[in-house]
Formats: structure tokens, C-alpha cells, sequence
């Protein structure tokens, strides 16, 4: 069974195709990369699988039609942590990972024990348990990071679906991140689908590889058979090298008569 | 902020609450004695074994002139603050008021035709707060309709509220011009004032202020979700279109019913869920309790200063609300900043 599936979906805005015919499916424990240029398509895939966007085709998420599912059940199997989060800056780091126990709470209900316990652990499990107190606008870029990850955790999903997770961040940091949620895969068996832009990062870190071009998807397949000179050539406008020593991927800039 | 903070927050609104509610019982023009008024306080608690010391009239000034008027007070004050905190929460702009999508200009227009064309008593009648109740009403329709046609969400329908107020004010203002006799009425009404015909107003609020703000108390943890953004909040499992509505209408109605009684009275609704929100934070499962509580003592102190300031003449009550409200709230701007700096 697939954790995520997409059956040609498409997104229309302004009577423009954003996203058309969108097919992929990623299994249990995955980690699905979404690349592109700008404009690709791959925020609004990552939308249209959260259920933010109204769409043409199937979301199957563990095996069932998304569009059966109420919007709690949904954000139940799914957390989203978007590229530019909104942190209130006077909210506690603790109430804002509480917040991720809204869609296991009835609509008008308050959090439990259980709520609050399972805060409590994703919490500690990023190693936020010292800034539970301090207000999210005290907090540095890598520590609010790794709260809004926390807030996901809190969710208890099967997936969760990142949107340039490491846009904002230093280099070490967005190794730490990275690595992160890589582990919280292996230990949870959380599936990942993250729209990425560094490609380096993406051949590291992701088992599939999905190309998005002008809301169309070009290539799909392990990081080697997509993440080459040609296709990120011709998709992206811009001259690349692929580097393969055999062990790693690196993908870098390439001087502009490369190209072509 | 910590829960101790909110606790202490907590026990000083209530605080807050009783002494302005106690001194509003206690000050008034008769020159009752304080002790007299308390121990026939008393005397109406069960087994307390105490007996009134006033006379039939001055037990007439405490239960049917001055309690009404405290309780009149605590409702429309805790309604406008919760009302405001609400509107803040759902439009997500710090300046928006009770008064956002157009009540206080329909309000008026109701009032003051009431007013210039009714009988001649009518001010004193149900028919006042009738016809403002209808005016609320009917402007927040207009409101919704032109906010819908125009799209845009939340900002079209502020937009919408500015549209609808200003023509709506335009309309009062001509009925008012043409009935000069009057004006002194319309103004009354306009700036506000709890000077109640006793019981029969409060129990005209009552039904549709409880409806309303337990409402948006039952909403206080949805309107903290809003506060990560709709496309967040709604990845989050909130329906919320069904939240900002659910929580704009029950604002509107109790809104609706308390300026039909009490008339327009300004800053309550910004002041005192500023004033929290710098002290405890801007958590609305916090901010919206504690606006109930220490929105309710405001008003009821600001009547007490209303009635006192120019005895045996009466301020409006919204006179005191801006002049004692806008210095407070100046120092508690600038505390704030040193606390949380």
C-alpha cells in the first residue's frame, strides 16, 4: 500500500493550469523530494496533498480518496510545515507545539492530559524542553525551526509534507534539520514529501526524486536517475554539473557555455 | 506567559469587578449610608441573619435604581470588550472595534429616527433600543452583503463596514439636522449612557449577551489556532470560515443588544483587550475571560465617575470611557514596554 498518492491532480488559479496531470505515489517510510524551478508546482502539490487547494484528479493518502476524509482525519495522517511559518511572536514555544494537537481535539474541546503529554514529548524529542517558556519572537532562526518541526511531531501524522524546510537557515543548521527529520523517519517511520531547492541536499537525503516543470511532472526515480545534467539542464535554464564519485551526488552550478 | 501571571491577572480583574460593582452600590445621589446599603445587601442573601436598616424608598434606590444599573453596566461593559477582543481575533487587526462592520452608525439611525418621528415618550420606551437593535442589525446585513459582492475576505468586509458607516452616519446626520428640537436626545443617546428604566433593560440584554459571549469563549482556543494564519490554521484541521463566522455573528448579536440599551460607548472594546493583551499576553483562551471580567468593572467604574463627576448632573458615559481610558491605557502602553523589554 502507498502512504501518498496522487492520480492526475491538477490546480487551476486565475484560470491558469498551475499543476496538471500530476501522478506519483510515495511508499511508507519514504523520503519523496519535490524539485523544480520556481514556479514548478511544487508548493501547490505539497497543498493540494494538505487539502488547501481545491483540485481536479485523487488524493490517496494510506490507501483512502483525501476527499472522503473530514479536514481533522486529514490533519491527522498529514502535517504541513510551510516555508515561512507564522510564529506570534508573543506565544509561548510550549502553546504553539500545543497548537499541533488540534486535529485530535473534538472542535470546541481543550487539550488533556494525553494532549499535553504528547506535546511534551515532541518537545523533548527536538530538544526544545528548556525554551518550553519563552516566547516564539525570542527564538533563533534554527530554534524556531526546530519548534514548528515540534508543532508537526505533535500531530502525531504519517507524513509530513515540508516546504523548503532549510530555506531559511545557515549551512550547519540546515544539516541539523535535515538530519532531523531523517531521523524522526527512521524512528517513527514517518513518511517525508519536501519541495527542496538544494539539490545536493536532495540527492543526500531523498530516496525519489519527483522533476516538476511548468505544473507538469517531468521525471520521477531514485536521485541518479534524475538529478542529471540534461533534464535539470533543460528544466531549470540553467547550466549544471553533476558530480558522482561513486558514492555521492553533488549537483553544482556550471559556467553558462556548459549549457545547451 | 506563565500560568502564574495569568492567575494573578485573574485574581486582580476580579478584584477589579467587585469593588467597582460594591462602590457602584454604595455612590449615588441619595447619600446612603454605606454601612445601611451593605447590611440590607445582606439581609436579601439567605441565611444571613440580618435585617435592612433602610427605609421602603432607600430599598427602592439600592434594588431597583442602583443594582440594575451596576449589573446594566457589568453587561454591556464585559459584552463590548469581549466583543472587541473577538473582532481583533477574527480580523486579525489589532485596530478593529465592536463597532467595525457598521452597528454604531445603524444603531444611531434607528435611534434617532425613533427619536425625531416616535411619540414623544418613545425614549423612554422599548421602543428606542428596538429600533437600535434593528439599525445594528440591519447595518452588519448591509455590511455582509456588500463585503460578499465585493470578495476580497476579511478586508472587504472592513472595507464594506467603512462604506456602510459612512453612509448610514450621512442619513442620521440629515434626520438630525431636520429635527433640531431634538438633537439634544440624539446626542444623549450617542454618547452613551446606562441610565436605565432598571430591571426590564438588563433582562433585554441578558439573553443575547450569555448567547454570545459563550460563545465566543467556546471559540477562545480556535481563535489561538487563527493566530498561525488561515492556510495554517486550516492544515491544522480548523474549518475557518465556519470559526470567523460562528464568532462574528455572536459578537455582532451581543454587540447589537448592548448598544440598543446603553447607546455608543466608545474605547471599551479596544481599551480593555489592549490593556490584557500587553499584560498576560495575546492568547485568546486567556484575553477573552479576563475581557469579560475587567471589561465589566471598567464600565461600571466609569458609570460611578459619570454620575459623581458633575452631580447632580450626568456626565455620558462615554465621556469618561476616552477620558479616564485613553491616560490608563497610555501607562500600561508604556509599562509594557519595559516589562517585556
Amino acid at each position: 500500500m502507498t502512504a501518498l498518492e496522487l492520480r492526475a491532480v491538477g490546480v487551476t488559479a486565475g484560470g491558469r493550469a498551475v499543476l496538471a496531470d500530476v501522478s506519483l505515489a510515495v511508499a511508507p517510510g519514504e523520503w519523496a523530494a519535490l524539485v523544480g524551478p520556481n514556479g514548478a508546482g511544487k508548493t501547490t502539490t505539497l497543498r493540494a496533498i494538505a487539502g488547501l487547494v481545491s483540485h481536479a484528479g485523487t488524493v490517496l493518502i494510506g490507501g483512502t480518496d483525501a476527499a472522503a476524509l473530514g479536514r481533522r482525519a486529514r490533519a491527522r495522517r498529514v502535517a504541513v510545515v510551510p516555508q515561512v511559518p507564522v510564529t506570534p511572536p508573543d506565544m509561548s514555544v510550549a502553546d504553539y507545539v500545543r497548537l499541533g494537537r488540534t486535529p485530535h481535539l473534538a472542535p470546541l474541546a481543550r487539550e488533556g492530559a494525553a494532549d499535553r503529554a504528547a506535546a511534551a514529548q515532541a518537545l523533548g524529542r527536538l530538544d526544545l524542553a528548556g525554551l518550553a517558556g519563552r516566547p516564539m519572537g525570542t527564538l533563533s532562526g534554527g530554534e524556531r525551526q526546530r519548534a514548528v518541526l515540534a508543532r508537526a511531531l505533535a500531530q502525531e501524522p504519517r507524513g509530513v509534507l515540508l516546504d523548503e524546510p532549510t530555506s531559511a537557515l545557515d549551512l550547519a543548521r540546515q544539516q541539523q534539520a535535515l538530519e532531523l527529520v531523517d531521523g524522526l523517519r527512521g524512528s517513527d517511520g514517518l513518511t517525508v514529501v519536501a519541495a527542496m531547492h538544494d539539490l545536493t541536499s536532495v540527492a543526500l537525503h531523498a530516496d525519489r526524486v519527483h522533476l516538476l516543470s511548468g505544473g507538469r511532472l517531468v521525471a520521477s526515480g531514485a536521485p541518479r536517475e534524475v538529478l542529471r545534467e540534461d533534464l535539470l539542464g533543460a528544466h531549470y535554464g540553467a547550466a549544471v554539473r553533476v558530480l558522482d564519485d561513486g558514492g555521492e551526488l553533488v549537483v553544482v552550478p556550471g559556467r553558462a557555455a556548459v549549457a545547451s | 506567559m506563565g500560568a502564574r501571571r495569568v492567575a494573578i491577572a485573574a485574581v486582580l480583574a476580579t478584584a477589579f469587578l467587585g469593588a467597582a460593582a460594591t462602590a457602584g452600590v454604595l455612590v449615588g445621589p441619595a447619600g446612603l449610608p454605606a454601612r445601611g446599603v451593605l447590611e440590607a445587601l445582606g439581609a436579601r442573601l439567605p441565611l444571613v441573619p440580618l435585617d435592612s436598616p433602610l427605609s421602603a424608598t432607600q430599598e427602592t434606590i439600592v434594588f431597583d435604581l442602583r443594582l440594575p444599573r451596576v449589573a446594566l453596566g457589568a453587561l454591556v461593559g464585559a459584552m463590548l470588550a469581549v466583543a472587541g477582543g473577538a473582532y481583533q481575533g477574527v480580523f486579525d487587526n489589532p485596530l478593529a472595534d465592536p463597532y467595525l462592520l457598521g452597528i454604531a452608525a445603524g444603531a444611531g439611525l434607528g435611534a434617532t429616527l425613533v427619536i425625531a418621528y416616535g411619540p414623544a415618550d418613545a425614549a423612554s420606551t422599548l421602543l428606542l433600543p428596538a429600533a437600535a437593535f434593528a439599525g445594528a442589525a440591519g447595518s452588519v446585513g448591509m455590511t455582509c452583503a456588500v463585503g460578499r459582492a465585493g470578495g476580497r475576505g476579511a478586508t472587504g468586509l472592513i472595507l464594506a463596514g467603512v462604506t456602510v458607516a459612512a453612509f448610514l452616519t450621512a442619513a442620521q446626520t440629515f434626520v438630525q439636522q431636520r429635527n433640531a428640537d431634538t438633537i439634544r436626545d440624539v446626542y444623549g443617546w450617542l454618547l452613551g449612557q446606562l441610565d436605565t428604566s432598571g430591571w426590564p433593560d438588563v433582562w433585554l440584554v441578558v439573553p443575547y449577551a450569555a448567547v454570545a459571549a459563550a460563545l465566543i469563549l467556546a471559540h477562545a482556543r480556535p481563535l489561538d489556532v487563527l493566530r498561525v494564519g488561515d492556510e495554517e490554521a486550516a492544515a491544522l484541521g480548523v474549518d475557518v470560515t465556519r470559526v470567523r463566522l460562528v464568532v462574528v455573528v455572536a459578537a455582532t448579536i451581543g454587540t447589537a443588544a448592548a448598544v440598543a440599551v446603553s447607546g455608543l460607548i466608545g474605547f471599551v472594546g479596544i481599551i480593555v483587550p489592549h490593556a490584557i493583551r500587553l499584560l498576560v499576553g495575546g492568547s485568546y483562551r486567556v484575553l477573552i475571560p479576563l475581557s469579560l471580567v475587567a471589561g465589566a468593572g471598567f464600565l461600571v467604574i466609569a458609570d460611578v465617575l459619570a454620575r459623581t463627576l458633575l452631580a447632580p448632573a450626568e456626565l455620558p458615559i462615554g465621556v469618561v470611557t476616552a477620558f479616564c481610558g485613553g491616560p490608563f491605557f497610555a501607562v500600561v502602553l508604556r509599562t509594557s514596554r519595559l516589562v517585556s523589554a
